[in-house]
């Protein structure tokens, strides 16, 4: 196969007198509130409370479930909130919502499970409200294993933590900071409007300013 | 050319017999049937040959069996001669043979017509003015001239299998291995009427212990055997028989094969069938209703969700925005609010989080279920901690107790 097409590029060269240059493969991405998600890798999304992380998980489930792929959310605290995720444009039938009920390795290993099963455009593991010391015991060679499982496929892996934990085996590392929080009028009838949230997308050790609004 | 074999009492034998000569059968009564017997003459030789083949077959002695050109020929030459008859003259037999109705048999006595003979020998256009359709019909019948298609027998379509051990099993993969012969056993069985299942119905009869039922529901129809028994082998190692296994009952449900082709376009999704086993090793994991897709239930009652199975969406969406999202917590941990006069909180203290409470919003008020035993009324605080972030805390009206929702992240 190499061979005939080795031949036929030199054969077009030959005729009509150019040279045909080989295009780069891009990589796939998913485009979201908090920068490209890229498919094939793990991201890591981290920051503290309300500063805006799960509303970019959200936006990128919303992304990949309006393309009409199968996502998969591992919810290691049973965080999830099902209303919210539809008014953010998730399609609830199309995700699948494992609620580990606070144990980190049912998370992990469901998340293993899922990215070796194939055919999900995004698996998504939860561990935002984990435990601080059981996130920092999953070992090294566990997130690797997890990288691996999606490498060369159209999976986008997402972890939502507080803080980066899988090193190197992340592709991305979106860090938010705490978001601003913008009420309209006075009590009674007040209403918390909108979210603004900021932070880094980071890829290669460059970072790159994000910004972005959280409306009710 | 049909035959057809009358003997009272035996239908499953004349069935029997018949599918020996041929697939396509009628059960005519439950004495009666007919069956095509075209093309048996290389086997058999003439007509006479294979007349007494079958009775040689049927081996009752009063059994009567005969061939005739038209299945109700062959009916009646059975019902009204003994022995074998070939081709026979219909006119000897007997009118009540040909089972009119009341008004045509007292109409025939009243003529005096008592044979098939009689009733031929009548003018057709008479007939028709006097007795109408079915008389004309019945003459047709008593001349043997009426033509028809049989009506074929269909088999029920029972697809099972049942093994009685002789040393009883109380180890999984002996158990397995039977399961996958009987498994493939029926699934031959489905592929060759064309059906594939969506359930599996197992049922071991145990040593000392009641029976162990299983029943597992397929996502998809399927054929496949090594997604049956691992997905058997999952639900066997969660629920386990308690006893050795005497005798093994396995039914599959037929149902319609799988015939969908998705869109060229479209991102391919998992594999029904992988997606099973692999959904099937997570439920052991976490728990079987701790899995699925999420379904929002009618009514205004916080969290209210339940899971149903993955499926591509149907309806329309709103355009894509983000939006606030909540953490709930479940169960939501109860908090201490202090209020000021108009019922503004001002300080929290919870499991989640303490301290003041910068900014607030509220309160939405809801209620529901009052109808029933399980009335909730409730009312809703935003509100922004340091500690916490910016919270969802609600008040249960009826108990006058706080509890901490969620976080807006």
């Amino acid at each position: 196969m190499a061979t005939a097409v080795a031949t036929l590029r030199e054969e077009i060269q030959s005729r009509l007198g150019v040279v045909l240059r080989t295009k780069p493969a891009e990589a796939e991405t998913l485009a979201t509130v908090a920068g490209a998600i890229p498919r094939g890798a793990m991201t890591e999304i981290v920051g503290p409370a309300s500063s805006g992380r799960t509303a970019a998980l959200y936006s990128v489930l919303a992304a990949a479930t309006a393309g009409q792929e199968f996502c998969a959310l591992l919810d290691a605290q049973d965080r999830f909130d099902p209303l919210s995720a539809a008014a953010a444009g998730v399609r609830l039938s199309q995700l699948l919502w494992v609620r580990c009920n606070g144990n980190v390795e049912h998370a992990l290993k469901a998340a293993d499970m899922l990215a070796n099963g194939g055919g999900f455009g995004v698996i998504a593991i939860d561990l935002a409200d984990a435990p601080e010391s059981a996130v920092h015991r999953v070992p090294l060679a566990a997130w690797f294993r997890l990288r691996r499982g999606v490498e060369n496929t159209r999976t986008a892996l997402v972890v939502l933590e507080r803080s980066a934990h899988a090193r190197s085996c992340s592709a991305v590392k979106i860090e938010l900071k705490r978001a601003r929080a913008v009420w309209r009028g006075l009590m009674p009838g007040g209403l918390l409007e909108r979210f603004e949230c900021g932070g880094h997308w980071i890829h290669n050790h460059q970072p790159r300013a994000v910004e972005f609004r959280v409306i009710r | 050319m049909f035959a057809c074999i009358h003997a009272p009492g035996n239908l499953p034998l004349l069935v029997e017999c018949a599918g020996h000569f041929s697939p396509l059968i009628e059960e005519t009564s439950p004495d009666t049937v007919v069956f095509d017997v075209r093309g048996l003459q290389r086997i058999h030789g003439d007509p006479e040959q294979i007349a007494d083949a079958i009775r040689r077959r049927i081996g009752i002695k009063e059994a009567a069996v005969a061939i005739a050109r038209n299945p109700d020929a062959a009916v009646h030459a059975a019902r009204g001669f003994h022995g074998v008859t070939v081709n026979a003259c219909l006119d000897s037999l007997p009118l009540h043979l040909l089972r009119g109705s009341p008004d045509f048999a007292r109409n025939m006595d009243a003529w005096g017509i008592r044979t098939f003979g009689e009733l031929a020998a009548l003018p057709p256009l008479g007939i028709a003015a006097r007795l109408g359709d079915e008389g004309v019909y019945l003459q047709r019948l008593a001349t043997g001239t009426v033509q028809r298609q049989l009506r074929l027998r269909v088999d029920p379509m029972e697809f099972r299998d049942k093994r009685e051990l002789e040393d009883s099993i109380d180890l999984l993969e002996p158990l397995l291995l039977l399961l996958s012969q009987m498994l493939g056993d029926v699934c031959e069985r489905l592929r060759y009427h064309g059906r594939a299942t969506n359930q599996i119905r197992l049922r071991m009869k145990l040593e000392r212990a009641e029976d162990h039922t299983l029943v597992l529901n397929l996502p998809v129809p399927t054929l496949n055997t090594r997604v049956m028994l691992k997905l058997l082998q999952l639900e066997m190692n969660e629920h386990a028989p308690s006893a050795p296994v005497e005798k093994i009952f396995l039914e599959l449900e037929p149902a319609d094969p799988r015939t969908t082709q998705h869109g060229l376009f479209l991102p391919s999704g998992p594999e029904p069938e992988k997606l099973e086993i692999t959904l099937a090793r997570i439920r052991l994991l976490v728990g079987a209703e701790n899995v699925g897709a999420p379904e929002l239930l009618d009514t205004h009652r916080p969290d209210a969700v339940r899971m149903t199975a993955l499926a591509q969406a149907k309806n329309s969406y709103p355009p894509l925005r983000p939006a606030f999202a909540l953490r709930r917590f479940r169960p939501a941990p109860s908090a201490q609010v202090w209020c000021e006069d108009r019922g503004k909180p001002l300080r929290i203290a919870s499991s989640v989080g303490s301290g003041a409470i910068l900014a607030c919003a509220g309160p939405w008020s809801s209620s529901g279920d009052w109808w029933t035993n399980a009335a909730w009324s409730r009312q809703e605080w935003d509100v922004e901690v340091q500690a916490i972030g910016v919270a969802r805390i609600s008040q249960d009206v009826a108990r006058r107790r706080w509890f901490v929702e969620g976080s807006y992240d």
